[in-house]
């Protein structure tokens, strides 16, 4: 062949497609996350999934979301509708190895989320050497692709040891989760020093992201434990229709919404003063991979279904009342009713941003699906939310007859990269 | 042995002409104008031109029927020169590889199977000159393939012992010699499986036999010795063949085709091998010395990446200075589990330190992937 020609042929097909686009463009139209009423219900509703419709209105999935900003993108940003979330353990004891690592990892997610190929891409490289981009993405739009990173309490400390010399900036807030009743967590789904939320409109992509972060990553981090996820549970979008988690109901009818400055800076944002300083703009992420045993589910009376949630099956109406959105009476509700026990009424006021996707793993040896709610709630403190929140709820919820949380992870999500030549953990490790 | 035969002989012979082929970076995997076609379908393999120069060849195969296909180029005895497997219905690939002069087959293989439809070719005169000649390189090459040839003339003594010991009915002195047997085999694998036939016969696994393919080699005693726990006569005539087959194995290695490229991309192949058959304990299922074949694998590797180091090194230091480190993080790992001449019975190897050794592979992997360019470029 023609070495010349061939060195200079055909443009990068996927370089070229999805610009970047104005983060304005975003359509908070929908956003919100789920946090609200059943939001608080979150954990629980959380547990409970909504599922959300393929496109809510308002949403452009051809408009990609911006990586740079003051927030990360993937917190208040309209949930997508499939996640390929991993938890990464450091394998170096090198703090510029995994320094240099996320300076890689943050240009590879600033071209990832705007389409771009990784490194030298899929095919332009030397062909004695392996492709930089796996590949698996190219002529795919970036399909809303958000990266978000967080750090793990183990990445501060571990076994009493301060790994990379950043314990004194572990953040008071990022604690060791307490165990809470009914916990059946399972070591190869719990923990992990850092995460990346990988959120798309398209598996194929948010999958494609995760791949490549894995493989720059090697000899630096491996995968702990990644979870894949479809059909949002909750959306953060108000106006689009609620999504049903897969025990059927609505959930998360009251979530944050991503326009909702507001509740953001109440309840998700790290505010100046809050605690270590580099995590201002920021946010805590908890994850808990919650099953659902779904059988003994489909066999509970629709009665005893509504009754566990405080919710009528199909319209989403509280107890005694017409409309999804009508003002709950929490009061007519069964003491251990879902919705009541988490809604921000019983709760003085605490909300959480709940992002979560309902998840099925095949089945699990027994015939039995594996599936339930892959729970993700972003919040100011953990402390003051979800600890307090699942506390209730794990004591409490009707619902804990039908779930159990088998995998949990807990991460300091910094704010967000804010310019090309910044990158993932700066302020920390900077 | 890989579930794929070919992969090594690829590499054997790809591109040494790294620099001509450098920096393709077409998108969609069209061929080039010099490109020879290859018009795949269902019924036919058609060849654009049957008689092209030697040198950088790239095939440009276009499969037309309905079923995914594969395209071999064999030289005499089915030696395979390159191949691409996996080409589906509709699409276009190119396949690039450095052919030398001389008389060859292309194989289309529709539904991937059997000895496929062939058209017969002549690559003629002279390649053109590869890589920049560097003495240093080519210093290296036969510094590899003098020490592929010492690791085979020390495995013919004890392989023989191993089949003595079968044919005695020793099977207890036949388990104890079994993987010391491998060792010299497991450290060149790739050049091995460049000659195509020998790999097949010695180290095929029972889930690796085609149909019909009768089941010979180490791993077929193996398992009588381990899982069965008689030595059938037949076994006694296979042990008596596994040294003969080997014998052929060694007197090959003068010949074989060694290139810095295939140096590096079989460095990396060894690493490819643990991390797909001895991480799992698939290897060596019945006797259980995966960790065994998995130090040669890691020996060999090494040997030639520290061949390759000077030049590579010169070209990219972080590189070198990574597989260093990380070669020698993998050798400790390995030597905690390293009784005498022994290792750890991989059945006795926990789910989590078998992470250990996924994460130790994939450190060094990664960056091994790397070395063919790094030597081939510049």
């Amino acid at each position: 062949m023609d070495a010349e020609t061939a060195e200079t042929t055909a443009p990068d097909t996927a370089t070229d497609q999805a610009a970047p686009t104005r983060r304005a463009v975003i359509g908070w139209a929908g956003a919100g996350l789920a946090l609200g009423a059943a939001a608080a219900g979150s954990v629980a509703a959380a547990t409970m999934h909504e599922a959300a419709p393929a496109a809510a209105p308002g949403i452009d999935s051809t408009v990609d979301i911006p990586f740079y900003g003051d927030h990360q993108a993937g917190i208040a940003t309209p949930v997508q509708d499939r996640l390929h979330f991993a938890a990464f353990d450091v394998i170096t004891k090198d703090r510029e190895a995994l320094v240099k690592m996320l300076k890689e990892w943050t240009k590879a997610a600033a071209a990832m989320t705007a389409a771009r190929e990784v490194g030298a891409g899929a095919t332009g490289g030397l062909p004695e050497a392996p492709p930089d981009d796996t590949g698996e993405a190219l002529g795919l739009p970036a399909s809303r692709l958000t990266l978000t990173v967080g750090f793990g309490p183990t990445l501060f400390e571990k076994d009493g040891e301060d790994r990379f010399g950043i314990k004194a900036k572990r953040p008071e807030a990022l604690v060791d989760l307490p165990k809470f009743p009914g916990d059946r967590l399972e070591a190869n789904r719990t923990g992990g020093d850092i995460c990346v939320q990988a959120c798309a409109d398209d598996p194929q992509v948010a999958v494609h992201a995760i791949r490549n972060l894995a493989r720059i990553g090697m000899g630096v981090v491996n995968v702990r434990w990644s979870q894949l996820g479809f059909g949002k549970t909750s959306s953060t979008t108000p106006e689009a229709q609620t999504p049903r988690n897969l025990m059927g109901f609505k959930d998360g009818t009251h979530n944050i919404a991503g326009t909702d400055a507001k509740s953001l800076a109440d309840h998700v944002w790290v505010a100046p003063g809050d605690g270590q300083d580099w995590m201002t703009g920021g946010s805590y992420l908890v994850a808990r991979r919650i099953r659902m045993t779904i059988e003994t589910w489909d066999r509970t009376p629709l009665k005893e279904q509504e009754d566990i949630f405080g919710r009528s099956k199909l319209e989403g109406a509280p107890v005694g009342k017409q409309k999804e959105r009508d003002t709950p009476d929490l009061s007519a509700m069964k003491e251990d009713a879902h919705v009541r026990l988490a809604h921000p009424d019983s709760n003085n006021g605490l909300m959480i941003l709940r992002r979560g996707f309902s998840f099925t793993d095949g089945t699990d040896g027994l015939g039995r699906l594996d599936a339930g709610l892959f729970f993700l709630a972003y919040q100011r403190d953990t402390r003051k939310a979800f600890v307090p929140l699942q506390s209730k709820l794990a004591a409490n919820d009707a619902l804990n007859e039908y779930i159990t949380h088998v995998g949990s992870g807990h991460f300091a999500c910094p704010p967000g990269v804010r310019k090309p030549g910044e990158w993932w953990g700066q302020a920390l490790f900077g | 042995m890989p579930a794929r035969r070919s992969t090594a002989a690829t590499l054997l012979t790809i591109a040494v002409a790294g620099a001509a082929l450098a920096g393709c970076s077409k998108k969609d995997d069209a061929a080039s104008s010099d490109a020879v076609k290859v018009t795949a379908s269902d019924s036919a393999c058609e060849v654009a031109k049957t008689s092209f120069p030697a040198g950088a060849v790239e095939l440009s195969v276009q499969n037309q029927g309905s079923k995914s296909t594969e395209v071999y180029v064999y030289a005499a005895g089915d030696k395979i020169v390159t191949e691409r497997e996996n080409i589906g219905p509709g699409t276009t690939v190119s396949i690039h590889a450095e052919i030398k002069a001389g008389e060859y087959e292309i194989a289309c293989k529709p539904g991937m199977t059997g000895d496929g439809i062939r058209q017969k070719i002549t690559v003629t005169g002279a390649a053109a000159p590869a890589a920049k000649a560097d003495p240093r390189l080519a210093a290296a090459v036969e510094a590899y393939r003098k020490y592929a040839q010492e690791q085979a003339d020390a495995t013919i003594p004890v392989v023989t012992q191993f089949a003595e010991a079968v044919k005695a009915g020793d099977a207890e002195k036949a388990k104890s010699l079994f993987a010391a047997s491998r060792v010299g085999w497991e450290r060149t694998e790739p050049i091995a499986e460049s000659f195509g036939d020998i790999d097949p016969k010695t180290d095929t696994r029972e889930d690796g036999l085609e149909a019909g393919q009768q089941w010979t080699g180490w791993h077929k005693i193996e398992k009588s010795l381990w899982a069965d726990g008689a030595i059938t006569d037949d076994d006694k005539k296979l042990a008596d063949q596994l040294v003969t087959d080997l014998k052929d194995w060694q007197s090959r290695i003068a010949k074989a085709e060694i290139t810095p490229t295939s140096m590096a991309n079989g460095a990396k192949e060894l690493l490819d091998e643990v991390s797909k058959n001895k991480i799992t304990g698939e290897e060596d299922r019945y006797s259980h010395t995966d960790l065994s074949d998995f130090a040669a694998n890691v020996d060999g590797a090494e040997k030639a990446y520290e061949l390759l180091k000077p030049v590579a090194a010169e070209k990219d230091a972080a590189l070198a200075k990574t597989l260093d480190a990380e070669f020698a993080a993998i050798k400790v790992l390995l030597g905690k589990y390293k009784q005498g001449e022994a290792y750890t019975s991989y059945d006795k190897i926990t789910q989590p330190e078998r992470k250990a050794f996924s994460d130790a592979v994939n450190s060094l992997g990664e960056p091994l992937s790397k070395l063919a360019a790094a030597v081939v470029t510049g």
